[in-house]
């Protein structure tokens, strides 16, 4: 056992759990957050700011729906405004959640393991936010119903040719399977707060929730077996998505989106901006809640990293179009990557340049990376970069296309911020929330990384 | 052999090693109605009380082939049989274009069959168990760790289990009411 504990000198890095825990103390600690501490008036004021948000999105729509797409900044040639715009943005910051809980799962990076359940949430709300979008940008959601194939009397089948149906299923099954895998992975925590809970009425919630999850052998051996299949499945799934959302894009023929590097890049760019995503509420978070010993600077540290690597893909692909829009002799590739440096919206490509790819290079230096405070602040500015690549790529090239007598300009009315910041105030109404009512790290994951919870075989004792 | 208002033996154990010893030791002197109770999985404690026959990953599989297999039916259905249109002049039956829908429907059924699958096999949701009845048992989502022997196992007597289950040095042996 003595030797399972030590630390190999060569591993200087911080731990992963900090000592002194103990199997019940991990529980304590998690279910304590939601089960004996008492509600602040931060929180209450935090709440009530972050609700009058998602209040805002309600009217928004509300009035959208009453007139229409056209109190949108949205016209021909730019048809395709923020709510597009916002739609991208908020499923690729959903991406990180299913990269740390599938692929760092299958990866046996075990690091993961007080992150995924945090991570989880984040990507449920924010694909949860991304589906407003193309929804009321359909113009009339009430017939959204019509994009699913189910037998009618109008005799009308969806088109599955069309990359925007492939996108209903992509973004369906990956809302549906990361909802499951949030919940499989919840069950053995519902019965730890089941057990944990004093008052009936939390007791008996919790209780259902758990569905009488004892932690039999028998089920852990299945549970195991059902969370490592949906974690094959959940890697190529994510893969997929933003895949499918760049065909959206890459299918069609308008110069800046007909290019084969979009898949890749889109993918890199999502998880760029899902760990921008998380290191922007786990530092407050567990900051506020002392999550630090299960949270640690490891954690971090290493999600500094992999925005390091996936920003630098993402530059990589930035390169490419520029280099493809020279390289390529197409005049409309060219005049493109000249409208982006020169044209009307050049100020916004600049921008996206320094929040995506100069800013970010400073977490080369450790020093960056383990500072929470500025590892917050290029999160955050990272955040704002995937936003404005977004705007780039959609309205730079949607302004300016083969035509001069069709050019335009694209103006964003107050709806369209509403809309934006009322989708914000949703994704953290549902995180303060989250916070309060969920075990917010995996107890029983968490267990299994203390040295305690490892066994030798039982043959090689009975021998 | 047992009276029915028993459910088993429960032994308590302090920690993951103890358990899997004595789950072990159980199993070999012929015990084979012997469940294992801990807040988290424990490796090889499924082998040790003789656990092998794990039906989830053919559950998925089938569930994955019929999603499969469904979603590029219902597109071959849709753009050849029911509703064949013309697009751009491509052939109805354009393969390449379904390719992402039958993938993602093989995703979908996959991964609901293996959650779904799991929860069916484990016998969940259920709600009543009798070692809930034992109070210490609240501890087995925290940090104790328990055998049951069950009463209906053909090696069952009361005073004899009892015997043999302190034999193993728990912390504690209680009787589960059924």
């Amino acid at each position: 056992m003595a030797t399972q504990t030590q630390i190999p000198a060569a591993d200087q890095r911080p731990p992963v759990i900090e000592s002194g825990h103990t199997f019940s103390t991990i529980g304590e600690k998690v279910s304590n957050i939601v089960l004996r501490r008492p509600i602040s008036l931060g929180w209450v004021l935090g709440f009530l700011v972050m609700f009058s948000g998602m209040n805002m999105l309600l009217f928004a729509l509300t009035y959208l729906f009453i007139k229409g797409t056209g109190i949108w900044g949205i016209n021909i040639p730019v048809g395709w405004g923020f709510a597009i715009i916002n739609f991208v943005w908020w499923i690729g910051i959903g991406h990180a959640g299913t990269l740390i809980s599938a692929i760092l799962c299958l990866l046996r990076q075990t690091w993961r393991n007080s992150i995924n359940r945090f991570a989880e949430a984040m990507t449920l709300f924010a694909v949860a936010c991304a589906g407003v979008f193309p929804l009321v940008h359909t113009g009339r959601p009430w017939l959204a119903y019509w994009m699913f194939p189910y037998p009618n009397t109008m005799n009308y089948w969806p088109q599955f040719r069309s990359p925007l149906i492939w996108d209903v299923f992509a973004v369906s099954t990956y809302f549906t399977i990361s909802l499951v895998f949030w919940f499989v992975g919840l069950i053995p925590d519902f019965a730890s707060m089941r057990d944990r809970a004093e008052h009936p009425v939390t007791r008996g919630v919790y209780g259902i929730l758990a569905m009488g999850w004892r932690g039999s052998a028998r089920h852990w051996h299945r549970y195991e077996t059902a969370y490592l299949l949906l974690a094959g499945l959940a890697t190529p799934l994510v893969l997929s998505v933003h895949t499918v959302v760049s065909f959206d894009f890459s299918i069609s023929i308008v110069p800046g989106w007909h290019t084969t590097i979009f898949p890749p890049y889109f993918v890199a760019g999502a998880i760029y901006s899902g760990f921008a995503m998380v290191l922007c509420l786990a530092i407050p978070i567990r900051a506020i809640y002392g999550l630090q010993d299960f949270i640690t600077m490891r954690h971090l540290e290493n999600s500094g990293k992999v925005m390091l690597a996936t920003g630098l893909i993402v530059g990589y692909g930035y390169f490419i179009e520029g280099f493809m829009g020279w390289y390529s002799g197409n005049k409309f590739d060219s005049f493109l990557l000249w409208n982006r440096l020169h044209g009307p919206y050049a100020f916004w490509y600049w921008s996206l340049l320094a929040t995506n790819i100069l800013i970010p290079q400073v977490l080369w230096l450790k020093k960056f990376r383990t500072s929470t405070f500025w590892l917050w602040v290029i999160s955050f500015v990272v955040l704002i970069g995937m936003w404005l690549e977004r705007f780039v790529i959609i309205v730079v090239s949607l302004q300016r296309d083969f035509l001069n007598s069709s050019w335009g300009m694209y103006y964003p009315t107050k709806w369209d911020y509403m809309t934006f910041a009322g989708t914000i105030g949703m994704f953290l109404t549902a995180i303060w929330l989250f916070v309060r009512i969920l075990p917010m790290v995996s107890i029983s994951e968490l267990r299994t990384l203390l040295p305690e919870a490892h066994v030798k075989e039982a043959e090689e004792v009975t021998k | 052999m047992s009276d029915a208002s028993v459910y088993g033996l429960m032994a308590e154990f302090d920690s993951p090693q103890e358990l899997l010893d004595a789950a072990h030791k159980a199993h070999t002197a012929g015990y084979k109605k012997i469940d294992a109770y801990s807040p988290f999985p424990i490796e090889g404690l499924a082998d040790a009380i003789g656990f092998h026959k794990n039906y989830v990953p053919l559950v998925t599989l089938i569930g994955g082939i019929i999603g499969g297999l469904s979603g590029y039916a219902l597109q071959y259905y849709v753009h050849v049989i029911s509703y064949p249109l013309n697009i751009g002049g491509r052939p109805f039956h354009s393969w390449p274009s379904f390719i992402i829908v039958t993938f993602e429907m093989t995703i979908l059924f996959g991964g609901l069959a293996a959650v779904f699958g799991m929860l069916a096999l484990n016998g969940l949701p259920q709600p009543y168990h009798p070692v809930f009845n034992v109070a210490e048992f609240a501890k087995a989502s925290e940090n104790k760790f328990f055998l049951v022997v069950d009463a209906s196992d053909p090696h069952y007597d009361a005073a004899d289990t009892r015997a043999f289950l302190k034999g193993l040095g728990p912390r504690a042996i209680s009787e589960v009411p059924s």
